[in-house]
């Protein structure tokens, strides 16, 4: 695989123009692409078909369109108190790891004290906990506080399980804060709590974003732990939802394209507006 | 974890003055100082530490505990028999065959997912109008949840259904196989729907690390007359290893616990054959579903133990110098 020697740039340009690539840069791309959407274009396509055209010509597209599928899914189903659910519980999740995080992110990045080290890596060990193994246990624990079959029961372990990768995070952030804006707050009679409030906070934010997208879509995304401590229907989240639709319709497969599609969406709209924030995110911290 | 015995003078401060001759002023606000920060850390630090505690590793320890009983779930666990439940595990023919699963699953995305994501990674580093369009549909099937691409996956593999339609179609009928149905089969039709989601994060890692590789080095190269291919072999790539090593000790711990595209994609009785279930789908069956509460938390702490020493050898030897101080816990 030889490719086109890269052009030679001015060693000092500052941003470097973007050219066209070559046709095999855009022809291994498009296949790339290809690949990972086709899938997900023939489910949302398939949903505006009707069963029997799908049985007839499986591969086939939709002649003629009909709507049927989505509106009878946004109507009928569950899919908005799923939605619903889903949303509680994924934002009582960021917030809970943004703030318990945080809080304890910039104790172990601000303070200096005995037992520090030790508390970090008390916290870190955590990733070494898989969250699947403790799954059991924990749904005996969360049955006998009376817990399960509540949102606390998912978005208590879910930011438990999150905290030590948004310490690991968050931590560097903080103490990369220059000691003389500490300083100058302390002058300014400012305490360090004020420090957090006043400038810490609002200068780890990118740090905070992508911990919160990173529990946000986690939460979002989590099947385990519901599937367990969420028997009760009313309080089911997409997921689950997803998952009983598509057995409970099984018949139905354009009825199931179309719940499915829509169960994707959001997690879609979430990603494309979160992109470059993950990747920046990541960035800091694969750094070698 | 933190006691308040343990508060230190700032190096070079005043020496403590013998106690009962303390004079009101600079000591006693210090002291004062010293007892908010206090506050201060313990305020802060404990609600963390209090549901990371809770919620976290008492299960884990719980499942220990419950593991050396007979125990159907049903009030205090009383019939102790040991490590039973271990040997039991270890004697299923199933459990094993979940064991073999699991296996095929790490090496199968080590093997698999790495070189793929590092053909598009380099692809998709090269500078080209749309690249970040390119790059957003190379991530779409990692934020999809996994019961979604499973379901999907289920769909499009059914029998008679697109893929079957489409090999029939370019005339490679002989193909066509009951994927998620053929004993055989199934592990390896799974391996592949695991990849088409995983992949897009190693593409995203990759693609992290590869921006931190510095401009100048790989321009140096080019005027050296080093072609693109040789660039990437011999500048880029070497400097990406901490992010691959990364990427492979993330992807191996993920692969111990895959459950969710496992448990939407094949029914109970293919699971239950040995042909697809990994021990995270032998645990919820047999724990939570046949509450056999017991024996189901020996599965659970066998793959918490396979984990973590799968964890901590490969930090051991491979991580090592690229984490330095994350999980070792030595900061800076």
């Amino acid at each position: 695989m030889i490719m086109a020697v890269n052009p030679v740039h001015p060693p000092s340009a500052g941003r470097r123009p973007v050219s066209w690539g070559t046709p095999l840069t855009y022809a291994l791309a498009l296949a790339v692409a290809a690949v990972s959407i086709a899938p997900i274009l023939y489910v949302i396509v398939g949903g505006f078909r009707t069963t029997p055209q799908i049985v007839a010509d499986p591969g086939g597209l939709p002649d003629p369109w009909v709507f049927d599928n989505y509106t009878r899914v946004l109507t009928q189903s569950k899919f908005w108190q799923q939605a619903f659910n889903s949303g509680v519980i994924a934002l009582g999740t960021t917030l809970g790891v943004v703030v318990l995080g945080l809080a304890a992110a910039f104790v172990l990045a601000r303070y200096s004290f005995r037992g520090r080290e030790g508390l970090y890596t008390f916290f870190t060990l955590g990733l070494l906990f898989p969250a699947g193994a403790a799954i059991l246990p924990l749904y005996l624990m969360l049955r006998d506080l009376g817990l399960v079959n509540s949102y606390y029961a998912v978005i208590l372990p879910q930011v438990a399980f999150q905290l030590p990768l948004t310490i690991v995070i968050l931590r560097p952030f903080l103490s990369a804060i220059p000691r003389e804006l500490e300083d100058a707050a302390a002058i300014d009679g400012a305490g360090r709590l004020g420090f957090l409030w006043r400038i810490a906070l609002p200068l780890s934010r990118p740090a905070l974003v992508t911990v919160g997208v990173l529990a946000f879509v986690a939460s979002w995304n989590a099947f385990l732990l519901p599937l367990l401590v969420l028997g009760d229907v009313d309080l089911h989240t997409l997921p689950l939802g997803v998952q009983n639709f598509s057995s409970q319709f099984s018949t139905d497969t354009a009825g199931v394209l179309a719940f499915t599609s829509l169960a994707m969406l959001p997690a879609l709209f979430f990603f494309t507006l979160a992109e470059k924030q993950i990747v920046g995110g990541l960035q800091g911290a694969v750094k070698g | 974890m933190t006691s308040t015995d343990q508060t230190r003078f700032p190096a070079g401060g005043v020496s403590a003055p013998p106690a009962g001759h303390r004079p009101a002023g600079r000591s006693s606000s210090r002291r004062a100082e010293t007892r908010r920060k206090w506050y201060e850390i313990i305020g802060l630090t404990t609600p963390a530490l209090v549901v990371y505690v809770m919620f976290v590793l008492v299960p884990m320890g719980f499942a220990v505990y419950y593991s050396l009983y007979r125990w159907r779930g049903v009030g205090p666990p009383t019939e102790y028999i040991g490590f039973k439940n271990y040997t039991l595990a270890f004697q299923d023919p199933i459990f094993l065959d979940a064991l073999r699963n699991n296996a095929i699953i790490v090496f199968g995305s080590l093997l698999i997912q790495g070189p793929i994501a590092l053909g598009i990674a380099l692809l998709l580093n090269r500078r080209f109008r749309g690249r970040a369009v390119f790059r957003l549909l190379a991530f779409v099937p990692y934020v999809l949840a996994e019961v979604t691409v499973g379901i999907m996956w289920k769909l499009i593999l059914a029998e008679g259904g697109t893929v079957d339609a489409l090999l029939r179609s370019v005339g490679l009928g002989s193909l066509v196989q009951a994927w998620l149905a053929d004993l055989d089969v199934v592990i390896w039709t799974l391996l592949f729907v695991l990849t088409w989601k995983y992949v897009g994060f190693a593409i995203i890692l990759l693609l992290a690390g590869l921006s931190n590789v510095p401009h100048e080095l790989t321009e140096a190269a080019a005027i050296d007359g080093a072609s693109w291919w040789q660039t990437q072999r011999h500048v880029t790539l070497p400097l990406l290893g901490p992010t691959i090593r990364i990427w492979m000790f993330l992807s191996m711990i993920g692969s111990l616990q895959v459950f969710d595209v496992i448990w939407v994609t094949s029914v109970p009785a293919i699971r239950s054959l040995g042909a697809s279930g990994t021990m995270a789908t032998y645990m919820v069956d047999n724990g939570f579903f046949a509450r056999l509460w017991g024996y189901g938390n020996a599965v659970a702490v066998i793959l918490f133990v396979i984990s973590f020493v799968a964890a901590l050898l490969f930090q051991r030897f491979i991580l090592r110098r690229d984490i330095e101080g994350a999980i070792t816990g030595r900061a800076n």
